[in-house]
């Protein structure tokens, strides 16, 4: 008898759930809208979940933004609805210069969605690594590298330092390494062939490649600039 | 007949019943409520009012805001599964520590303006209830400030007049500095009122008022000071940021107020020297609640068996000595902090696990590395092979072997026989170390500040009573000595430095060429560890982005620059003990050490400069569109 009764119970739990999750529920945002920061056409590399952009949808009473962040290549993707909306990142984030409207008001992109979109941010950076190539040799890991100063204007900035990591993923920045080297931009001389190297330092378990990126801390600015991530086996 | 009788006779009593007038009917007075003219009325009633507004007091660690508001910023690790976010996240979210509590602000308004309205309550009793709201009040201002900026300042309760129209009830934010104006001014308009008593710990008292002021002034200058190295933490219209110009100003009001305490002109405060062993009068100065304490001015005051305790020595008690079973061991200082406290000739080295050509120095027991060193270090951190409740812990990673090899377990029940031997003994402490094991240290150290030695204090059913101390007289010590450095006064800074230092042992003065601003921040640090300063000196000095810099730290980086204020400090190390094992050297069953990063320590705090204010949330800014954001965020 109870048995029959518990039966029964289940059916009904199963028809109701069967049915009850249709009408009121919205479906999710399935728009994807993505793209990567460049700068003439060259993406700009940061270090992952630093850099911060807010999407914003006017029109719907509260003002709050969409936040998301710039993966380690500078490429960001969101799912969001079909509509109007505007693209900003927040004052002083990122290695590079954002229209300001007036000192801390910053100027948004319009973004219109309708279906997927892939759109490129061209920003201006302050600096930009230049002829990259690393290369492993007797135990060290070294870099050879040029350094373009984009801004050269009022807005100009000076090196801080440079600093080349390496790590044993593909993760590369101060907070992910197995060994730094840095030079301060007081040390170099010349903007070409500045060159540094690394020990690198025992792995566990052992491993005959390391992941390595060159970066620039420019003074007065949080975010560094990388270099692409080069692969090195030895 | 009888029955026609008694119906008329009952509905008579109902119609004479029922002709009483409306008015007299509903207006019922209440029974659960109050109503505000009889609160008021009398004064242990208006004292229960504001014991609530007591224990609404917004602190950044408190021993009732549980074990884990004091583990964070790499001076301690977190020894419990569930909490090893501290140090595997990368920094803080731009959230974390806001502040918001308006509620509470028009509590407070609500209770000035009725405590001045009662026509019932004698004058004295009614001067000292305000001035006691008026300074809680201050206080939590002083609490937004640091954590927000300028907010909005409202000194009156606001009412709605349902009209459907808000805009009379928005108000944008203040200045920084304002906010500032308005602690000081407040502190100075009720010192007066407050009673000049040195035994009045938990209710505000004239010295409390003082030690505010003083707190705050040093803050406002120092952030006017330093400020200037982060242009990008502030805003246009100052609701973020104090200009340069005031620097000096505010640091004046911070050494007039703490010197007003200093000359006892607030009541007899002094530093707590008591007990001859040195390290412990430190930890009593967190223990001793009777009067014979008087460097403790304003407190957080708890009462076993009576319903207000807190269950910071069971969280964090040793695990061999717990009451509690397997409730233990959470909080554990990091090697960082531990490297931070100098020699007794007042110089900064490496606790000394190597000589000079990197071979380990043998030690005969645990505690002769620590020898020699700055008596708060004892008194804060429970060493290995401290006492505790008269038992010593047993803290130990293992055996080192002779071939360089380690024998160890994963647990100090689990025995394993000595090579050459057959008999299984125990080859850990019982109280840690081993990597990822939960209420045991994990960095070779406990917590002694605040660690209850009374009997039954770690039972989670008894807790424990110690109070915890928001303003001491050590701390106004060292706010007058920063305040007359920055002033340029340091003969009269290195004065008020030197008293602080001397009760823990450093009896060698520093000179005044010897003080300089890394010295301040050093004492700081390990004078006030977990008292809840860190975060916001740090924040004051503009250090915090360098010192939680987000990269990860190498031993080197923690041993070399000792005592250097930017020092990097991201990631909390141990110090494991280990004992040597070689029947034929001399060195056999002595103790040698080393630095090691626990293994839950995957991630690097990174503070950035969008961390130096807390956002503040979108409902607030989407609810009143004169507030302006915060800076980076």
């Amino acid at each position: 008898m109870t048995m029959k009764i518990k039966f029964h119970h289940i059916i009904l739990v199963i028809l109701l759930a069967a049915t009850g999750c249709k009408k009121d529920n919205y479906d999710a945002p399935a728009q994807k809208f993505s793209g990567r920061l460049i700068y003439n056409g060259e993406a700009i590399n940061l270090e992952y979940n630093q850099v911060p952009f807010e999407i914003y949808q006017p029109g719907f009473g509260k003002v709050g933004p969409i936040n998301g962040t710039f993966d380690q290549e500078g490429n960001f993707s969101t799912l969001l609805f079909n509509g109007n909306y505007k693209f900003t990142i927040p004052p002083n984030q990122g290695p590079f210069r954002w229209k300001e409207i007036s000192a801390g008001k910053r100027d948004t992109l319009a973004v219109t969605i309708s279906g997927a979109q892939n759109m490129d941010i061209e920003v201006q950076p302050y600096y930009m690594l230049r002829n990259v190539s690393i290369t492993a040799a007797a135990g060290k890991v070294t870099g050879v590298f040029d350094i373009e100063k984009i801004i050269t204007d009022a807005d100009a900035k000076n090196i801080e330092r440079v600093s080349l990591y390496i790590n044993k993923t593909q993760f590369v920045s101060g907070a992910d390494q197995i060994a730094v080297t840095d030079l301060a931009g007081s040390a170099i001389l010349s903007p070409n062939n500045v060159s540094m190297s690394v020990d690198i330092p025992s792995i566990s378990p052992t491993q005959n490649y390391v992941f390595a990126r060159v970066g620039i801390k420019i003074e007065g600015v949080e975010d560094m600039i990388f270099s692409p991530l080069t692969k090195i086996t030895y | 007949m009888k029955k026609i009788f008694l119906i008329t006779i009952v509905a008579g009593l109902f119609i004479t019943g029922s002709c009483r007038k409306d008015s007299d009917f509903l207006d019922v007075p209440p029974k659960q409520v109050l109503p505000t003219e009889l609160a008021f009325s009398d004064p242990a009633l208006v004292l229960s009012i504001l014991g609530d507004l007591y224990n609404r007091t917004v602190d950044f660690s408190g021993l009732d805001n549980g074990w884990a508001s004091f583990v964070d910023f790499s001076e301690a690790f977190p020894s419990e599964n569930g909490s090893y976010f501290f140090v595997q996240r990368t920094g803080w979210g731009f959230g974390e520590w806001s502040s918001w509590d308006y509620t509470y602000i028009r509590d407070l308004n609500l209770f000035i303006q009725r405590a001045t309205a009662a026509t019932k309550l004698t004058d004295a009793d009614k001067t000292r209830f305000i001035a006691e709201a008026r300074f809680l009040r201050a206080n939590y201002y002083f609490e937004l400030v640091k954590r927000m900026g300028g907010v909005p300042l409202i000194t009156e309760p606001l009412e709605y007049d349902y009209s459907g129209n808000v805009t009379s009830l928005q108000k944008p934010r203040a200045k920084e500095s304002e906010i500032y104006d308005f602690v000081i001014s407040e502190a100075e308009a009720i010192k007066g009122d407050l009673p000049n008593d040195v035994n009045t710990k938990s209710r505000a008292t004239t010295g409390a008022a003082l030690a505010m002021e003083a707190r705050a002034a040093l803050y406002a200058g120092s952030i006017a000071k330093y400020g200037v190295t982060t242009p990008q933490v502030s805003l246009p219209g100052n609701e973020v940021g104090i200009p340069s110009a005031l620097a000096a100003a505010y640091y004046t009001k911070a050494l007039t107020a703490a010197q007003a305490i200093i000359t006892q002109t607030a009541g007899s405060y002094q530093l707590y020297r008591v007990l001859p062993d040195l390290s412990d009068n430190f930890a009593a100065v967190f223990l001793d609640k009777s009067t014979v304490n008087q460097e403790a001015i304003f407190i957080e005051d708890f009462k076993a068996n009576a319903g207000k305790t807190h269950g910071f020595t069971t969280n964090d008690q040793p695990f061999s000595i717990s009451d509690e079973g397997l409730d233990a061991g959470r909080l554990n200082p990091s090697l960082n902090l531990v490297e931070a406290f100098e020699k007794l000739d007042n110089t900064y080295a490496p606790i000394p696990t190597k000589d000079a050509s990197g071979n380990p120095i043998y030690y005969t027991n645990q505690l002769d590395i620590f020898a020699g060193r700055d008596a708060r270090l004892a008194g804060t951190v429970l060493l290995p092979n401290g006492l505790f409740k008269g038992k010593r812990t047993d803290v130990w990673a293992g055996y080192q072997l002779a071939d360089g090899s380690i024998l160890t377990s994963n647990d100090a029940g689990n025995l394993k026989p000595l090579p050459g031997t057959t008999t299984p003994v125990q080859v850990t402490g019982k109280d840690g170390v081993i990597n990822g094991q939960e209420f045991r240290t994990q960095t070779g150290f406990y917590i002694r500040k605040y660690l209850d030695p009374t009997v039954g204090s770690g039972r989670r059913g008894r807790g424990s009573d110690v109070a915890f101390i928001r303003y001491r007289y050590a701390e106004v010590l060292l706010n007058a000595a920063e305040a007359a450095f920055e002033l340029g006064q340091t003969g009269i800074a290195v004065g008020y430095i030197n008293q602080v230092r001397a009760r823990a042992g450093l009896v060698t003065p520093l000179t005044a060429g010897d003080l300089t601003f890394d010295r301040i921040v050093h004492e700081r640090r390990v004078e006030l560890a977990f008292e809840g300063h860190t975060l916001f000196d740090m924040k004051r000095w503009r250090l915090a982005h360098v010192v939680w810099d987000g990269n990860q730290m190498s031993v080197t980086d923690l041993l070399s620059n000792i005592g250097n204020a930017r020092k990097r400090n991201t990631q909390p190390y141990g110090l494991w003990p280990y004992k040597y094992y070689n029947p034929g050297s001399p060195n056999n069953n002595k103790w040698l050490f080393k630095e090691v990063l626990p293994s839950p320590v995957t991630g690097a705090n990174r503070f950035q400069l969008g961390n130096y204010y807390s956002q503040i949330g979108n409902d607030i800014l989407s609810a009143n569109p004169l507030i302006v954001k915060q800076p980076n965020q």
